[in-house]
């Protein structure tokens, strides 16, 4: 039996502007459980990101219920990495058990183990500028990670960096979300991302936004995100969601 | 270490730049003076009203001979260092107050934009009448030329931080105070900085208007009394002296936002 984490059910988020007010989020519902790694897919402006924010807290919801397993923690993410160039790798990563309070010993270590396992230990000194983009984006999951949350809401992670570092850190930021066994919850505009990377797609119909279809990837050969773009089903699924998506040039 | 061929070329046409760079700034002023002088010499210019380059090195080690040079020289800056320091303050404070409480800055936002506009020295009798023919007068008059323009420049680098640092902030579940201590006034050390270089100059004319209007000393008040006793090598002493001031204070602030920099 899975352990459900959250559930969101009829969700619906109205932006309220001068000239008028603009439904973003229409119906909403899913379930998130333990260890899933869920992609939210749609036309650009549907409001997959305001999905995010709701969960973050960052935004209030108009309507909708979204029930917590008790004493759930979420993490954030954004497309841009948003180092703080004056602090060090080491600083950056800590500014979120800073700012909660929560700087404690016990959580430094936490910190200083993830460095080191991801390869960042002896960067740890230096200032994100002398930094890849890449790397930039693995200390910045770091920062996110260090609060130990359950649950990481991306949003669109890799979308600032080419397409060739792209997959690589699409494949980083994956293994280290599997490794820590966390539950993620990703928005891209990328289909091949969301279908390699995910146990489950969910596609959104353009703005107001209700849900078009979900989609569990069962792929033959599930390994990594780079592997599985090869497998058979792939295009299965790539041509599925494409038509949900229905684009129109 | 090898340094090949073509890399000797390229260091040595920087050199060569950097020379006739230099080369050509001298010679402006070289012949500037020079010429002046010439003219001065054979009267081609009356030196009663255009002064000479060897009058005013005169008048400036006759200054410096009475002891009054230092002593103008030292008031004038004590005027611009202490309104800098005020406006400085000043504005800052009232920039984070603005930022903190985004309604009062909307109510205040046309005041500011008016008081910014105004030219202040259309004050300059009122300010006389209300605090005094003083050295109160100078400052106020300094302070009010530079203050509103340093307030609406923090102030404007302070809304423009990037939106994405504070979303992450909050999302660790930031108060607005621990917003403005981590990514606020950090990400905008280098408008604050560059805030005060206009900051300087500001004060400067400021004081320089104030000592013009009242006062008994400072570089101000030696080329206002040189005008009226119609000593033009005292004026424009006055005026040289002021070039030198400047560009000193300037220097300084450039040499703070340099060294700041490259930490």
């Amino acid at each position: 039996m899975k352990n459900k984490l959250l559930s969101i059910v009829n969700l619906k988020k109205i932006y309220h502007t001068k000239n008028d007010d603009v439904l973003a989020l229409e119906d909403i519902s899913f379930d998130v459980y333990e260890n899933e790694f869920i992609s939210i897919v749609g036309p650009s402006g549907c409001g997959k990101s305001t999905i995010l924010s709701i969960l973050a807290r960052l935004e209030d919801k108009t309507s909708g219920i979204i029930s917590f397993k008790d004493n759930l923690s979420v993490g954030y993410m954004l497309q841009d990495d948003c180092l703080f160039e004056w602090k060090s790798i080491l600083d950056n990563c800590l500014v979120g058990l800073e700012i909660s309070k929560k700087k404690t010993d016990e959580g430094i270590e936490y910190v200083l183990n993830l460095l080191r396992t991801y390869g960042l230990y002896e960067f740890k000194d230096m200032y994100p500028s002398s930094l890849s983009g890449g790397m930039r984006q693995r200390v910045a999951l770091i920062r996110t990670l260090a609060l130990n949350p359950d649950v990481l809401l991306l949003d669109e992670p890799m979308s600032a960096l080419d397409s060739q570092s792209r997959m690589a850190i699409g494949e980083d930021i994956y293994n280290i979300i599997k490794n820590e066994g966390k539950t993620a919850i990703m928005v891209t505009h990328d289909l091949n991302e969301a279908i390699s990377m995910s146990d489950k797609v969910i596609v959104l119909s353009k703005r107001p936004a209700t849900i078009k279809n979900i989609y569990e990837i069962n792929l033959d050969s599930k390994t990594t995100p780079i592997k599985n773009r090869s497998d058979d089903k792939f295009s299965f699924y790539y041509d599925n969601i494409w038509r949900d998506l229905d684009v129109h040039i | 270490m090898f340094i090949s061929e073509e890399r000797k070329r390229y260091l040595s046409k920087i050199k060569r730049e950097k020379l006739f760079v230099s080369f050509f700034r001298f010679l402006i002023i070289f012949i500037f003076i020079i010429g002046w002088e010439v003219l001065a010499r054979f009267d081609i210019i009356n030196t009663f009203t255009f002064s000479s380059p060897s009058l005013i090195i005169k008048t400036f080690a006759e200054l410096l001979r009475n002891g009054s040079l230092f002593s103008h020289i030292g008031i004038t800056s004590y005027e611009v260092i202490l309104c800098f320091l005020l406006a400085t303050i000043i504005g800052l404070l009232f920039a984070v107050l603005l930022w903190f409480v985004p309604i009062f800055s909307k109510i205040v936002d046309p005041y500011l934009t008016v008081l910014n506009s105004l030219p202040k020295v259309s004050l300059g009798p009122l300010i006389i009448i209300w605090v005094g023919a003083s050295i109160n007068s100078i400052i106020l008059m300094s302070l009010l030329i530079s203050t509103f323009i340093t307030i609406i420049n923090i102030y404007n680098g302070f809304t423009s931080t990037n939106k994405n640092y504070i979303i992450l902030l909050k999302s660790f579940g930031a108060n607005k105070w621990q917003i403005f201590k981590y990514v606020v006034f950090p990400s905008n050390m280098q408008v604050i900085i560059s805030a005060l270089k206009i900051n300087v100059s500001m004060n400067l004319i400021g004081v320089i208007m104030g000592e013009l209007l009242v006062s008994k000393k400072g570089i101000g008040y030696l080329i206002m009394y040189g005008s009226q006793v119609f000593n033009i090598n005292l004026v424009i002493t006055g005026v040289v002296i002021l070039g030198i001031i400047s560009y000193l204070m300037y220097f300084i602030i450039d040499t703070f936002e340099k060294n700041f920099n490259n930490k």
